[in-house]
């Protein structure tokens, strides 16, 4: 009797230890997820109180709005030019808190001060140094004799202003990432590296990075989901008038996320339409992540 | 021992999951009128009510008030998510104009004013400002007004002497009885003023201005969006369009952090001024005191903003609720509010009342303002407001914004706009 109290114990234990995160996951995740595709399925305002099925209609209105693709072209060009000089930067940052310096542990935790700062203040404090009338990036360039930028008019300079936002917050948490998986790579491959006359370049590049790929994989991974999904700075960059769903007059820093809360929250609440956005976002994330997945398997095998 | 910790390790986490399920479910409790009870007011901005709390509880002393303040423009999406969700929402909101025919559109998610008695109390307002409170079928009255925004034009002595225009009140509304020549006395300003100085903030204001003088605006009298059809909105356009070619506007969008530190850099010279817009000039410019006055609107009058305080159904204390908004809509509280703020009063009993008559500002000049704005709100001719206005003036602001910032041709951006508002209907 006991024995077999035991064999049972030993089969289910893990199963029920695990079974929180996914009673939680399956109320917070799964539901809303499948609540939402049923939602998206029909013309739900939440200002009727009838909600007749529409099938596909939302999806097609979507794919039709010019909006849509301008705000999934916003959205791809801001990750972008938030994601790739973050992970260099966080490389190169992680590769000289990887050698033996004086402060170390003041540097390391310095790292993380960024990202555990407020993103509404980060973004309120950069829209201040992005001003076009008295922001402090404006007077220097002014100083410089390079004339003043409209941040906010811009296409590319509201995208740029932005990225840096960005960079800011998220460069310090990757930076530890790497540092961590860095410090497992064995110490010998370098001494033998040296003594072979490789410079510290040649030893990030031959050495480093290919030892830390499943980290780097992790950390394109998650910047992208996070990239796909950027909203709270490009909304408070807009300011806080009326508008500032609308990223922009011309839309021209309007995220996905914006364009959800958008239509969902301010013009007539429209949740299923809104709801619609949410599934193909989700869906262009996992395109994104795949194509990631691909890439960098393509990369391993070929190396 | 192993198994034993595992097992009890087991029980714990289940324990927690457990406790996780039980400890949601504590209902609100609805009391009687000795208990404690606190009512939430959420406004957007300063009102000026809280010395007015201070008295209400003198009188109802187990009523505790918390204000919650957010944005102009986040407020009223807040607001509309928490009644479509009918959780969320204050005791007492505020509904700026733009927003309130939104609002009356859907009077089952408010308690009916008119149910607590609140009838016998229309005379005492303005007849459309009560209007603008009404449901559409006029059976339920959702709020009672606060303050009314009749217009003024308030402009920079000092900016206006040093471009050779005259500074005194009178001779400078003489100079603009109508929008046309406002606009070409902002070209010669334009001319004589310099680098980096505009004649006004932003060109969204004074079309906002323009629109609401006319006796139709953005919506005809049975809610269809007439954006295209009105041709004084194409009219108003159009003038802006002009205005903003000649280099006259800062290109500013109101209630950014760009907006707010132009007033004190005093940038422009000129800012269409509701009776409330005193209060943000006198707050954003704390050092210009005695530079700033108050002269007449282009245009004959009109009504620009003020707000209504509603009370949600989701609101518990519906009868404590109603004595509060009662209390601060009072003539007394809001003459106080007027005096400390600028809100004008909706009562027109007030307007002969030599103390608001009576009453300037060192701020402004010692302008008149308690005359200029009764005479105002005195002659406004009320305009029908629709459901979507606020959006439909946002998408308008926002075709003038590109046109500012060198994005769009004034003839595409009107076509977007265009498109835009149709979406809205």
């Amino acid at each position: 009797m006991r024995a077999r109290f035991y064999r049972f114990d030993q089969a289910t234990s893990p199963y029920l230890y695990i079974l929180p995160f996914f009673v939680l996951f399956g109320i917070f995740g799964l539901y809303p997820l499948g609540y939402t595709a049923w939602v998206s399925l029909h013309d739900w305002s939440l200002l009727s109180d009838e909600h007749p099925f529409v099938g596909l209609k939302n999806y097609g209105e979507l794919l039709a709005d010019p909006y849509f693709w301008n705000a999934l072209r916003n959205t791809i060009s801001i990750m972008l030019l938030s994601t790739v000089p973050q992970l260099i930067f966080a490389i190169l940052l992680a590769n000289m808190l990887n050698r033996k310096i004086r402060l170390q542990t003041l540097f390391r935790l310095g790292m993380l001060l960024p990202n555990v700062t407020s993103v509404v203040a980060v973004a309120v404090i950069f829209s201040q140094l992005f001003g076009r009338d008295f922001g402090l990036i404006n007077w220097i360039l002014e100083t410089l004799g390079l004339g003043r930028i409209d941040w906010q008019a811009g296409t590319a300079s509201s995208h740029i202003a932005i990225a840096v936002m960005i960079i800011w917050r998220w460069t310090g948490y990757n930076t530890l990432i790497f540092l961590a998986a860095m410090q497992a790579v064995p110490k010998d491959l370098y001494e033998a590296a040296t003594l072979d006359g490789a410079t510290p370049m040649q030893q990030l590049r031959r050495i480093t990075l290919p030892m830390i790929r499943p980290t780097l994989i992790f950390t394109v991974i998650i910047s992208t989901i996070y990239g796909m999904q950027i909203f709270a700075e490009p909304q408070v960059f807009a300011g806080s008038n009326a508008g500032a769903l609308s990223g922009g007059n011309a839309r021209q820093f309007q995220t996905l996320t914006l364009y959800l809360v958008e239509n969902g929250f301010s013009k007539g609440f429209e949740f299923g339409y809104a709801s619609a956005v949410a599934w193909v976002m989700f869906l262009i994330i996992i395109v994104f992540a795949l194509i990631n997945f691909v890439l960098v398997r393509r990369v391993r095998s070929a190396s | 021992m192993r198994t034993l910790s595992r097992r009890a390790g087991l029980a714990a986490v289940l324990a927690l999951s457990l406790l996780g399920v039980v400890a949601c479910s504590k209902d609100s409790d609805t009391g009687s009128s000795d208990e404690k009870i606190t009512l939430n007011v959420g406004l957007f901005g300063d009102f000026g009510f809280q010395p007015l709390y201070e008295e209400f509880k003198k009188t109802h002393p187990n009523v505790e008030i918390k204000e919650r303040i957010a944005d102009f423009g986040a407020h009223h999406q807040n607001l509309a998510a928490h009644l479509a969700t009918n959780s969320g929402a204050a005791d007492i909101e505020a509904v700026e104009l733009a927003y309130i025919s939104q609002f009356t559109s859907q009077p089952g998610k408010f308690h009916n004013l008119l149910d607590q008695g609140a009838g016998s109390m229309e005379s005492q307002w303005l007849p459309w400002k009560w209007q603008q409170g009404l449901s559409t079928d006029k059976k339920s009255l959702i709020g009672l007004g606060t303050d009314v925004g009749g217009m003024a034009m308030c402009y920079r002595t000092d900016l206006f002497a040093k471009a050779g225009l005259p500074t005194e009140r009178d001779k400078v509304s003489a100079l603009w009885p109508t929008w046309q020549e406002y606009v070409n006395v902002g070209k010669t300003y334009q001319s004589k003023a310099g680098k980096g100085a505009y004649f006004f903030e932003a060109s969204g204001n004074m079309f906002r201005a323009m629109v609401e003088q006319g006796q139709t605006g953005v919506y005809d009298n049975s809610d269809k969006i007439i954006v295209g059809e009105n041709p004084d909105v194409k009219k108003a356009w159009d003038l802006t369009v002009d205005a903003i070619k000649a280099g006259e506007s800062a290109k500013l969008a109101a209630w950014t952090p760009e907006w707010t530190a132009a007033f004190g850099k005093g940038t422009f010279a000129t800012i269409v001024c509701p009776a409330w817009m005193t209060a943000y000039i006198e707050g954003n410019a704390k050092d210009a005191a005695g530079k700033w006055d108050v002269a007449t609107v282009p245009g004959g009058s009109g009504n620009m903003g003020g707000s209504h305080l509603v009370l949600p159904k989701q609101g518990k204390h519906p009868k404590e609720a109603y004595e509060l908004i009662k209390f601060l809509t009072s003539s007394e509280s809001q003459a106080a509010v007027f005096k400390k703020t600028g809100n004008f009063p909706s009562l027109p009993k007030l307007y002969d009342d030599p103390s608001i008559t009576g009453f300037s500002k060192a701020y402004f000049n010692n302008a008149p303002i308690g005359k200029i704005f009764s005479d105002a709100a005195k002659a406004v001719q009320p305009q029908h407001m629709g459901p979507k206005t606020g959006d439909v003036m946002t998408a308008i602001g926002q075709g003038l914004g590109r046109i500012e910032q060198g994005q769009q041709q004034p003839d595409a951006a009107w076509t977007q706009v265009l498109s835009d508002v149709a979406k809205l209907q």
